[in-house]
């Protein structure tokens, strides 16, 4: 046995013997130690998709508007005007436990750069964040630390955080999910590509100087977390956005010039995963000499160069004839950009150290010839009694239950969290955080952006093929209660360990949802990312696939927001209710039980519902909607409350033979709450029967006390003010002790 | 009128604040680089908010050894109006062309968010569009806003009417509650003794458009619009 086949090596690298056999086979030879640093990072889960893509494949990725699909460093989509929106959705939830506030910052870091190395400038950021329950300190330092990065990062670059979710559950405690969204505009005929066009071209380095920071952290987030993981701080790179804000300037003024060919971001395996896949891409060889690479620290081997993961670099090729402007454009912006080596024939990777060649591998094995798997896939055992849940019968009144609701720092305000974050930079943001979808208006002409984040990671672990659906609808529901149509989705599939047969069931089930429901919607997904091995000391997370669906508004200005407008106008009910409690928030909160059934779904009717949403809109018939998801109907009626302008009450009175904690609380899908003023009601009304919705008058806006009577008797009797204070203090409570 | 709006690597509300003097109000602006000196024959610099050099020593602190700063310390000696808003105040404050300094916020986190402001010098450039007492709401997002100066100096400005903004509730009362920063005596904007200089915290181009939620700040900009220039 060679030195190099020794197991530890190997291990280390997180190869198995197998795919080094496979190695071997395709360049011929035995790697020397920086190239099995190449194909360790490049055949990492993480860069090669390893154990998902036979899955993946499933998602429906095309539709008219489908301007670039998954493939490329995000997706785009036409929206009109000779415009495009570019997107997507990236995990760092390894590097954000090891060291929160520095994993979270280059999460946004690394989103940043996939969108504006497509050619657009982004102008919105949303974050998907779920940790362990806060009773834990540790918990609430990584809490801390997560909101504070992806704070000092992204408000100093200047894009708006406009919104996202935060939820939370044990399973979390050492595996926070920090997933990061953000969308770029461009013009449709400037978007920008990892291509390397002709032989000759050369190849710009720019951004920031190498260091050791980073290296090997693809590999570490393809690993489960053990005890030792703490030791593997030094993985986390360090982010410095000031520098992200010159580059972003830098980089969007050479595009606007038309003076590169192509261009890739150095995230996640840095300088090997930019340079391969730039050839990769367009047939080509790429030849770099690492003394030219800018170093921070001196003796770096070629084996630290190539597998650094420090942030704010990119790759750009240029013709010749380019390089010198492309270098003053540059240096106005205070970076470096050196060149560092040129296109070749031949499609091999060569990288020449100290004179000598310490790297010659063809590009086509390093990218495209890593081993897929079809891994076992089997229904865990366990989870038909998790699904035939006893639920206990209804307390007689239920104001405690809406205020242990309220008090649940899954529906508690979020308030704590976003206004840390910039919402309102690049002056676009319509709707701000804390509605159901975040607004911005294009300056470009009338249209507006919708953006919201979704996932209930219970429901997928309770059902994931139903979960997978639900959070697509919801996502989409999100949209339509604001006044938007979506046009595309990403997503974030965050589960556990890949190999492990319960996992891969709830993989291969959660995308043949999402799957089955963008195609229902008739949605494109144009991307996504996969983050797998999210388990700590052998425990799994509970699956948590997060969509990030974006619509669009053909005029801004018709935008409804959630908050009740003004005393006496009519709540209506959009859809139905059902008796459905399972695995619902009121469940969890209120007796302490996860379990039974998600809810029922049915396309027709969601699409319905939401198709009359989106024209009672556009006709100015409603003056408020909320989607009704975690917390039932009563939680959606008391955050309209909350969310209006003089905190105005209501009263429901419903009349459905449910029992009465269902009626309130359940989580009975393809439902919105909205309100009307009277004069419009009928117009609405028959707007519904035309459209084949339920539509069921259930109250009105009154008063400063929330009362909610079913059949006549008083369930709930609060005053806004009471309830108001519960929900507002959970956060701040917690993170002042 | 003419604005010049100046561009740090890192300011970020620069286009913001072009745009709402050029595209919301309809006037002649311009961007003025950080590496130039020249002013570009404006009327008002603006020194907008942001993080000018990424602000990882102190808030506005490197900006004042920019080569176009020299000139706006000039043209302000001469006279000449210079605004600054959130980082942009923080930088004045810097250039010690307005007293004092920026602490971070009370609660030790960033703050973006919506407040209310009590017009407390209506006699300015910047503000004489506006009521005195008159209650502005308009958006505030920064680190480091916790405004201190000392008793002594603290006492000058409030009785040659320098403090020309202060954090109030709804209802115009300077409540601790109001104060969210945490600054000394709830002031959130201030100008100087000969009234060409003005920095405030929140940001007025960010309540330029009933779209956006207030168009509350229109009455500063309007104000700079609508005023005698100084000869300069």
């Amino acid at each position: 046995m060679t030195r190099r086949m020794d197991p530890k090596l190997l291990q280390d690298h997180n190869l198995t013997a197998g795919e080094y056999a496979q190695i071997v086979r395709l360049i011929g030879r035995e790697p020397n130690l920086t190239e099995l640093g190449i194909f360790s990072l490049m055949w990492s889960e993480h860069c090669s998709y390893k154990s998902s893509k036979v899955h993946l494949k499933k998602l429906p990725t095309r539709g008219e508007n489908v301007v670039q699909g998954p493939g490329e460093n995000a997706g785009v989509i036409d929206i009109g005007d000779g415009m495009v929106v570019v997107f997507k959705i990236e995990s760092h939830n390894h590097p954000s436990f090891i060291e929160p506030f520095q994993g979270a910052a280059t999460g946004v870091g690394g989103i940043l750069r996939d969108i504006f190395t497509m050619g657009a400038r982004p102008i919105a950021l949303l974050d998907s964040l779920r940790f362990g329950p806060l009773a834990d300190p540790a918990n609430k330092a990584i809490m801390e630390g997560v909101v504070a990065g992806i704070s000092s990062y992204g408000n100093s670059v200047g894009v708006p955080t406009v919104g996202g979710e935060v939820s939370f559950h044990p399973c979390y405690s050492r595996n926070p999910l920090v997933n990061v969204f953000c969308l770029g505009l461009a013009k449709k005929d400037r978007i920008f590509l990892a291509r390397a066009g002709d032989p000759g071209n050369a190849v710009l380095y720019v951004g920031s100087k190498t260091g050791r920071d980073g290296i090997h952290g693809a590999t570490m987030a393809s690993a489960e977390f053990g005890k030792e993981t703490e030791q593997k701080r030094p993985h986390v790179q360090v982010g410095d956005p000031f520098k992200e804000k010159l580059l972003l300037e830098a980089c969007l003024e050479v595009m606007e010039k038309n003076l590169i060919v192509g261009i890739q971001d150095m995230g996640a395996a840095g300088l090997t995963c930019s340079t391969s896949e730039i050839a990769a891409k367009s047939g080509t060889g790429i030849s770099i000499d690492l003394d030219l690479v800018p170093q921070r620290e001196e003796g770096m081997t070629p084996y630290e160069i190539m597998l650094s993961e420090s942030q704010e670099r990119m790759l750009i090729v240029t013709g010749q004839e380019n390089v010198k402007e492309v270098q003053r454009i540059f240096a106005r912006w205070d970076l470096d950009a050196v060149k560092i080596g040129e296109v070749t024939v031949g499609k091999r990777l060569r990288v020449r150290w100290h004179g000598k060649v310490v790297v010659d591998l063809p590009v086509e094995a390093i990218v495209n010839l890593c081993p897929s798997y079809r891994r076992p896939s089997r229904k865990p055992a366990s989870l038909k009694s998790l699904q035939s849940l006893k639920v206990p019968p209804p307390p007689p009144r239920l104001d405690r239950a809406l205020l242990a609701l309220l008090a649940s720092p899954a529906i508690a305000d979020k308030r704590w969290v976003y206004r840390q974050y910039d919402h309102m930079v690049q002056v676009n943001t319509v709707i701000l955080p804390g509605a159901d979808a975040a607004v911005l208006r294009l300056k470009e002409n009338k249209t507006g952006l919708a953006l919201t984040l979704d996932g209930n990671s219970l429901y997928a672990c309770l059902n994931p093929r139903l979960g997978g659906k639900i959070a697509v609808a919801e996502a989409c529901r999100n949209l339509a209660s604001v006044g938007a149509r979506p046009i595309g989705v990403t997503n974030c599939l965050n589960f556990g360990n890949p190999e492990k047969t319960a996992v891969m069931w709830q993989f291969k089930e959660v995308v043949e949802g999402i799957a089955e429901a963008c195609c229902a919607f008739s949605i494109p997904v144009t991307g996504g990312n996969v983050s797998f091995y999210n388990d700590t000391e052998g425990v799994s997370i509970l699956p948590t696939p997060v969509l990030g669906v974006v619509g669009l508004l053909e005029d801004v200005s018709q935008a409804v927001s959630p908050g009740f407008k003004e005393e006496g106008d009519i709540l209506v009910l959009l859809g139905e209710n059902r008796e459905e409690l399972g695995g619902s928030e009121y469940l969890r909160s209120f007796f302490h039980l996860e379990g039974g059934e998600p809810p029922q779904l049915d396309f027709d009717k969601e699409k319905r519902v939401q198709g009359l949403c989106l024209e009672a809109i556009s006709r100015g018939l409603i003056r408020s909607a909320h989607d009704i998801s975690e917390g039932g109907l009563a939680v959606c009626a008391v955050e309209c409350a909350f969310h209006s302008p003089g905190k105005i009450g209501f009263l429901l009175e419903l009349a459905d033979s449910l029992r009465s904690d269902a009626l309130l609380f359940g989580e009975t899908q393809s439902r919105i709450l909205v309100s009307a003023s009277r004069s419009q009601l009928e117009a609405l009304l028959a707007l519904a029967a035309e459209k084949e919705v339920k539509a069921t008058v259930v109250g009105r806006c009154q008063g400063h006390s929330l009362v909610i009577r079913h059949s006549g008797r008083e369930l709930i009797n609060l005053p806004v003010e009471t309830c108001l204070a519960a929900w507002e203090s959970v956060l701040p409570r917690i993170f002042s002790s | 009128m003419k604005f010049g709006v100046v561009v740090f690597p890192g300011s970020n509300c620069d286009y913001d604040t072009l745009y709402a003097l050029r595209d919301v109000l309809r006037q002649d602006a311009v961007f003025l680089w950080h590496k130039d000196h020249d002013l570009r024959r404006a009327d008002c610099i603006v020194l907008p908010g942001g993080f000018s050099y990424g602000d990882y020593l102190r808030a506005g602190a490197i900006a004042k050894f920019s080569p176009l700063i020299e000139e706006v310390r000039e043209f302000a000696s001469r006279g000449g109006l210079v605004f600054g808003i959130c980082n942009g105040f923080q930088v004045l404050l810097e250039l010690g062309l307005l007293p004092g300094a920026m602490l971070r916020n009370k609660n030790l986190k960033f703050l973006c968010q919506a407040v209310h402001l009590r017009v407390e010098n209506a006699g300015t450039p910047f503000t004489h569009r506006a009521r005195k007492g008159q209650i502005l709401r308009i958006p505030i997002a920064h680190f480091d806003g916790n405004y201190y100066a000392p008793a002594g100096v603290l006492e000058d400005l409030e009785a040659r009417g320098c403090v020309v903004l202060r954090y109030v509730d709804e209802n115009g009362d300077a409540t601790e509650r109001a104060n969210v920063n945490g600054s000394a005596a709830n002031i959130a904007g201030l100008v100087n003794l000969r009234g060409n200089v003005m920095g405030m915290m929140p940001h007025p181009e960010r309540a330029s458009e009933a779209l956006l939620g207030s168009k509350d700040g229109r009455v500063i900009f309007e104000s700079l619009i609508l005023g005698r220039m100084p000869k300069v």
